[in-house]
């Protein structure tokens, strides 16, 4: 077969999806925790519209990153456990393209849902419709950056027992501009200003991250598969 | 060879015996020049830099926020570089550095957003506001104690270096983001009022203390890096003969 730059991405991509459908009942986690705590959210404040159209972009951005976090810890856990991640190691070929491949799958299995199904959340926070197709938009391009820089946080703290608490401590920071840019595009379009300014950073963020975000997960796992 | 004997000087930087060795000449100037600039610096500022038009006595905090804000911005590069310096050429040294700088930048940026709360208060109104360049001072107090729970959490001493090294690398696109912020976005937080161009916005008997507590404080934080990594390099070496020597004959200081 053909091996070009892309040919370790398509490989890793399918085989990590086709992993993911085996399991086809954990795709419902995510969206499950997203319906459940945005529900929390009247309940926690005041169920008045006023109040939570005005909460409702960040509170679904929020917890549309929550929701990712949760789902990232176990990236590369599987991989690391059967050995497979020592064979891409040690595998000639560029080992940026399985990684983007993987984090591709979770996005994929994980982000895309949210994405799709954030209108029904909108629905139930009051979100205006001006904020619909921005909110998809950023979602969409958000939950890819958030996958990516979350897999920088599962790769550092793959060796350790810890659970999810430090995973969060660590890439919370991280995630911070990509939770701005993402609430601030529905925010001002729901302000009625032009937000496609706001987008494109939001995809140069992304653009940045897919950069940069593999060359950390590359060292963080070397590092871990020393351990 | 000459090539090679250029970079001596480098390599020999990664050795923790020549470290100590030449750092116990440093630290009684370094003290002094430490001492002498904070105490010019404060007293100078807090009795008799001129008062300020609108905010009266209580802007003189400046002279405490504004070094402890710079220091934990160039901290975070500090801590940065150690890092990839450690992780390119494996030098112990550089991780010693790492881990010494991340405290320190922790501690720096905690007095300079609790120094910032307490001059709000009588000049904004308020302790805390959700400006762009506060809340990116906040975010980079978070990326110091995210590199201390990393480094913590590991058991094993190298790769809780690596590990660190890598995650501070990480989160150095922060702090241009930090830098800038109060020029992109319009803020309640002033923009820069040193700046590399032109002439700062600040009267000069003002701005001169200003200096003089930032050089001593740049000053203070070299002088506690060095401390806190000569304290670090005899607790990894104790087992080596110089360490020995050095504990248990005082007099023997080469």
């Amino acid at each position: 077969m053909t091996s070009g730059y892309h040919s370790g991405f398509i490989a890793h991509f399918s085989r990590d999806v086709l992993l993911h459908y085996r399991r086809r009942s954990d795709l419902a986690r995510p969206l499950v925790f997203f319906i459940i705590t945005s529900t929390l959210v009247p309940l926690g404040v005041v169920p008045e519209p006023a109040t939570l159209a005005t909460l409702a972009p960040g509170i679904i951005w929020i917890i549309a990153l929550l929701a990712t976090l949760l789902s990232i810890e176990n990236l590369f856990a599987e991989d690391w456990q059967d050995g497979t991640l020592e064979q891409m190691l040690i595998s000639p070929n560029l080992l940026v393209m399985p990684i983007l491949g993987k984090v591709a799958a979770h996005w994929l299995m994980v982000g895309l849902p949210l994405t799709l199904i954030s209108p029904l959340i909108a629905m139930m926070l009051y979100l205006p419709a001006e904020g619909l197709l921005p909110m998809l938009l950023s979602l969409a391009l958000g939950t890819a950056a958030l996958s990516l820089v979350g897999a920088v946080g599962a790769a550092l703290t793959l060796p350790l027992q810890q659970g999810g608490m430090l995973l969060a401590l660590l890439v919370m920071p991280l995630y911070t501009p990509i939770l701005i840019f993402g609430s601030a595009t529905v925010q001002s379009a729901i302000d009625g200003l032009v937000w496609s300014g706001t987008l494109a950073t939001l995809t140069a963020v992304l653009a940045l991250a897919i950069a940069l975000c593999p060359l950390a997960i590359i060292g963080a796992l070397r590092l871990s598969s020393e351990y | 060879m000459t090539s090679n004997r250029k970079w001596t000087w480098f390599h020999r930087l990664g050795s923790p015996r020549w470290f100590y060795h030449k750092t116990s000449q440093w630290l009684p100037w370094l003290s002094i020049v430490t001492g002498a600039l904070l105490i010019t610096g404060l007293v100078w500022g807090l009795a008799y830099a001129p008062e300020d038009a609108r905010q009266g006595n209580s802007f003189r905090i400046i002279y405490l926020h504004v070094p402890a804000s710079v220091l934990a911005l160039a901290g975070y590069y500090v801590m940065a570089i150690a890092g990839a310096v450690g992780l390119i050429w494996k030098m112990k040294l550089a991780y010693i550095v790492m881990r010494a700088a991340a405290p320190l930048g922790a501690a720096l940026t905690f007095i300079a957003l609790f120094t910032g709360a307490v001059w709000g208060k009588p000049t904004w109104g308020t302790y805390w506001v959700w400006d762009a360049r506060i809340t990116s001072m906040l975010i980079l107090l978070f990326l110091y104690l995210g590199v201390l729970a990393l480094r913590n959490a590991y058991n094993s001493y190298e790769a809780a270096n690596k590990s660190s090294a890598i995650l501070s690398l990480v989160g150095t696109v922060n702090i241009p983001i930090i830098y800038k912020s109060v020029d992109w976005w319009q803020t309640l937080h002033q923009p820069a009022t040193i700046k590399f161009t032109g002439a700062p916005s600040m009267h000069p008997d003002m701005f001169a203390p200003l200096l003089v507590m930032i050089v001593g404080f740049y000053s203070f934080y070299a002088l506690v890096l060095i401390l806190y990594s000569r304290a670090e390099v005899l607790q990894r070496e104790q087992k080596s003969s110089w360490v020995r020597e050095l504990v248990t004959d005082k007099r023997d200081r080469r």
